[in-house]
Formats: C-alpha cells, structure tokens, sequence
C-alpha cells in the first residue's frame, strides 16, 4: 500500500496553547483511517494542516507528489442569501466535463436532486452531494470531516456504508473524521484516537481496549463500546443498530 | 437643449452603476458585505476631503483611500481584537466625520457637501461618464473572469481553499471592486446611500431568481428601471437624485416581496 500523506511529529499552537502535539500518522491508499476524539480536541485543525491551509509549527509533512485531495466538509450552514441548485454547485468544481458529473451522479443516486435548490436539502441529501464534488476531483485522498451531523441513524449507516464501498472501488485513502463512536467503526482500517496528542492507534480492536481511549470517553463508555463491537463484528449485511438510538 | 443633456448623462451614469451594481450588490447580500459597503461609502468623505487639499483628481482620490481602507480593515478584521461590526462602525463615522472637518478647516475651498452625501444629479460630467463605463466594464471583466471561483468561496471558504482557490486573494479583490464601484457611484447617488443601490436591486432579485447569474440579471434590471424612475421623480418634482433612487429602489423590493410569495 502505498503511503500518500504521512505526518510526523507535527506541533501547532495557537496562543502558546498547544492543539496539536506531536502527531504522527500515515494515510495509505485504499484503507479507511477514522480520527475520533472528543469537541475540542483538535480534529479541524488536524484536518486543515492535512489540506494544507495551516502550517504547522514544527514537524514533517508529506505528501505524495501532485496529490489530489477530495473534501467533504461539515454540513454547511447554508445561507439563504445565494440561489443555487446542486447540479450548479457541483459544476462549481467540475468546469464542464458532463460525462465526470453524471458517472458521480450515478454512482451516488443524486440524480433526483441536482434541479433541487442546496438550500433545501435534507442533512442526508446535503452530505450526498458534498461527497459528490469531492468524487469529481477524482480524488486519491478523500477527508470527511464529521459527515452524519444532522444524519439520522440509519442516513448514518447508509453513508459509511458507501464509503467503504467507495474505497474498495476506487482505491483511494479515506480519512473520516468522527466525535461520535457510535456507528464509526465499521470497515476502518486504522483509528487514531486524538486528544491534542494521539492517545493511542491502531486496528479498530486494540483501541476500543486501551484503557486511554476508555478514559476519554467515559462518560458513557459501557454503551458506546458495547455498539462498537457489535457494530463491528457484523458488517457484512444489514447494518440494523438497535442501541444507538439516543445518539448524543 | 443643454438641458436635456445634463439628463441624458444623469441617466447614462445612473444606467452604468446599475449595470455593476447588480452583480457586485449580489456579492453583497452573499457574504454579508452591506455594513462593509456602508462604511467604504462614508469613509469616501474623507478621501473627497484629502483630494481637494491635495489638488488631485477626485474620483482617483476616493477610489485610492476606499482601497486602502478594505486593506486596512482586512488586516484588521485578521486579528480579531473587536468584533467586525463595531470596527465598521468606529470606521464609518470617524471617516465621514474627519472628511467633514477636513473640508470644513480649508477655507479656501467651497464644496457642496449636500452633492456629495446626497448626490447631484445636474453635476455628472463627460469625465464622470468615462469613470462609470470604463471603471464598471474593467469591474465586470474582473467578475466574469473570477465568477465560478468567486461563487465557490462564498458558499464555503474552507471547501474552496481545500480545492486550490485562492480566497484570500479573493476576498481582497471583491472589497477592492467594492470600493471601486463605489468611488465612481457616490458622485451620483451620494455616500450616505450608496450602499443600498448595492443591496436593495440584488434582494429585490433574490426572491425570483433560481441561480446566481439569474440573480445578478435580475438585479441589473431592478437597478436600471430604479435609475429611471428615481431620475424622472427628481427631474419633474425636484426631488434629490440618490433618495429618489433609493425610493424606487425599496418600492419595488416592498412590492415584489409582498406580490409574489414562496419562491426558493
């Protein structure tokens, strides 16, 4: 597997309070790395040194040579202001090519809402066609940062499932951006758990073990482990969660 | 008659401004920039003022300190300090209020303020006509050349800037054409309403249009027939020109908004 971004040892502070701290991490094409970590703990500002619109203080970035990266951003809070279909949104980043915007069209069944206003778009509906323009970059890396705000559980299963899908097809490196452990885990390669510091990483097993990842999130961390592992342990078929209803 | 030309170029000049006003107003109502055009309208006073002191070329004056103004506030807004809108506010009343005593310290020079806060519809000269045309069609060529990478930014900076637009440099532009437009216009409309000749066509706009060139048409029609109507009130009932316009202006967002109900 080829490594397309890799971090090592990367500090930021901002007023000489430290955000991120020593980070390193590795982004591999074709696997699914799922950063999760408490509001607050530094997760945009990680994903916007990925992108490349922060520098870091200190510590080695590199990227793989003219990477492509696709960005799926928090839902956007839409403003009333512009009238703009999503079919026009997506032409934003896709300059003409008609046979690029209707393969991703296709292939995320968006076809029924490009004539829709954006402003008008369920939270669903919204991530669809945000994931879309990131697809017509024809990207090698995408980063989804915290995509099921506002999607409803099962919206939420269908998502992660299309990504995992998504990847095998494609091939690209995913980097997905989560507070919520609800429903992340399934098909991820790789969990870095962040706290300013990387807490601990690795296979998505040896995390939920750690006894720092069970201190974070201890708060309801019985429950939350308890989704997790049943979550994993069946995500061949049917992603039914029953236990994750009085998400927070 | 000598007359009807000085009404004839009022119009010519009203109808350029209204041409540029349309997308860029759009702009306006897009990020939220009605305060920001607001204060670059005001502090145009205080370069009117350094302009006669320094015997230069108004309009050049107005358009050089209202550019270095968006500057200034950029940078500023930058380092947040004070929230964005008491900046605009501190800025936009010092500035008119240090033009205001600057002109009123030269006596050597007669000015007529009213003109310049209210507009004077008898005052547009061929040199003012060369202004709106000329600086409106280099302001829409910039526009047109920037429109999908303007668009991606204002619907989201963050996605934009992942996706290699510049919106930094894209920010400064869209203050800097603002304050472009809004030199070349004060003659007319004047600096205290100038904004709103921005502003109410592009929301007039927005409650027909289904896309941001739409939008931006729409707005230039508004705009133009406000032009008319407001120039004809002044020039038959000796109404001042830019409230005049204004007056269209806000009658056709009152009526459109209330006629027509539950567009997107």
């Amino acid at each position: 597997m080829a490594t397309l971004l890799s971090l090592s040892e990367v500090s930021l502070s901002f007023d000489q309070r430290r955000v991120l701290d020593n980070i390193s991490l590795e982004l591999n094409q074709g696997e699914i790395t799922t950063l999760i970590g408490p509001n607050g703990a530094g997760k945009s500002t990680l994903v916007k040194v990925i992108l490349g619109l922060l520098n870091a203080d200190s510590g080695v970035i590199t990227r793989a040579p003219k990477l492509k990266i696709g960005y799926v951003p928090q839902k956007i809070a839409w403003d009333e202001g512009m009238p703009l279909t999503a079919e026009r949104f997506l032409r934003l980043a896709n300059n003409g090519a008609k046979a690029k915007l209707r393969e991703v069209v296709n292939l995320l069944a968006i076809d029924g809402l490009l004539k829709r206003q954006m402003a008008r778009l369920s939270g669903g509906e919204m991530q669809r066609v945000l994931l879309a323009r990131a697809l017509l970059r024809e990207p090698q890396l995408l980063v989804l940062d915290e995509p099921v705000q506002g999607v409803d559980i099962s919206g939420q299963v269908e998502l992660y499932q299309l990504i995992t899908e998504l990847t095998a097809k494609m091939n690209f490196a995913v980097l997905l951006v989560s507070h919520d452990l609800h429903l992340v885990m399934a098909g991820t390669d790789q969990v870095i758990c962040l706290n300013h510091h990387i807490c601990c990483k690795g296979a998505p097993e040896s995390v939920a073990k750690h006894p720092e990842f069970a201190r974070l999130f201890a708060q309801n961390e019985q429950q939350q482990l308890a989704v997790y592992t049943h979550h994993h342990q069946c995500d061949d078929h049917d992603h039914r969660v029953d236990q994750g209803e009085d998400d927070d | 008659m000598m007359i009807d030309s000085f009404l004839i170029n009022a119009l010519l000049a009203g109808l350029g401004i209204a041409v540029v006003a349309g997308p860029l107003g759009s702009f306006v109502v897009w990020r939220r920039l009605a305060y920001f055009g607001d204060t670059l309208a005001h502090a145009s006073l205080l370069g009117i003022a350094l302009g006669l002191w320094w015997q230069i070329n108004l309009t050049l004056a107005v358009v050089l300190s209202g550019a270095l103004l968006s500057l200034v506030l950029l940078s500023l807004q930058r380092h947040k300090q004070l929230a964005s809108d008491t900046l605009l506010g501190i800025m936009a009343h010092s500035a008119l209020s240090f033009g205001l005593v600057v002109v009123a310290l030269m006596d050597n020079v007669r000015v007529d303020l009213m003109a310049y806060l209210f507009g004077d519809l008898l005052s547009v000269t061929h040199a003012d006509l060369w202004w709106i045309w000329g600086g409106g069609a280099v302001v829409l060529a910039i526009l047109a050349s920037q429109w999908n990478n303007l668009l991606s930014a204002t619907v989201n900076e963050q996605l934009a800037a992942a996706e290699g637009v510049k919106v930094e440099a894209l920010r400064a532009l869209l203050l800097l054409l603002l304050a472009l437009v809004i030199a070349i216009a004060m003659k007319i409309v004047g600096v205290l309403i100038i904004s709103s000749l921005l502003l109410i066509p592009a929301a007039t706009a927005r409650r027909l249009a289904h896309s941001p060139e739409q939008m931006a048409g729409l707005a230039v029609l508004f705009g133009g027939f406000a032009v008319l109507l407001g120039l004809s009130l002044s020039w038959y009932q000796d109404t001042p020109a830019g409230p005049s316009v204004v007056v269209a202006a806000a009658t056709q967002f009152i009526l459109v908004h209330t006629l027509i109900r539950g567009k997107a």
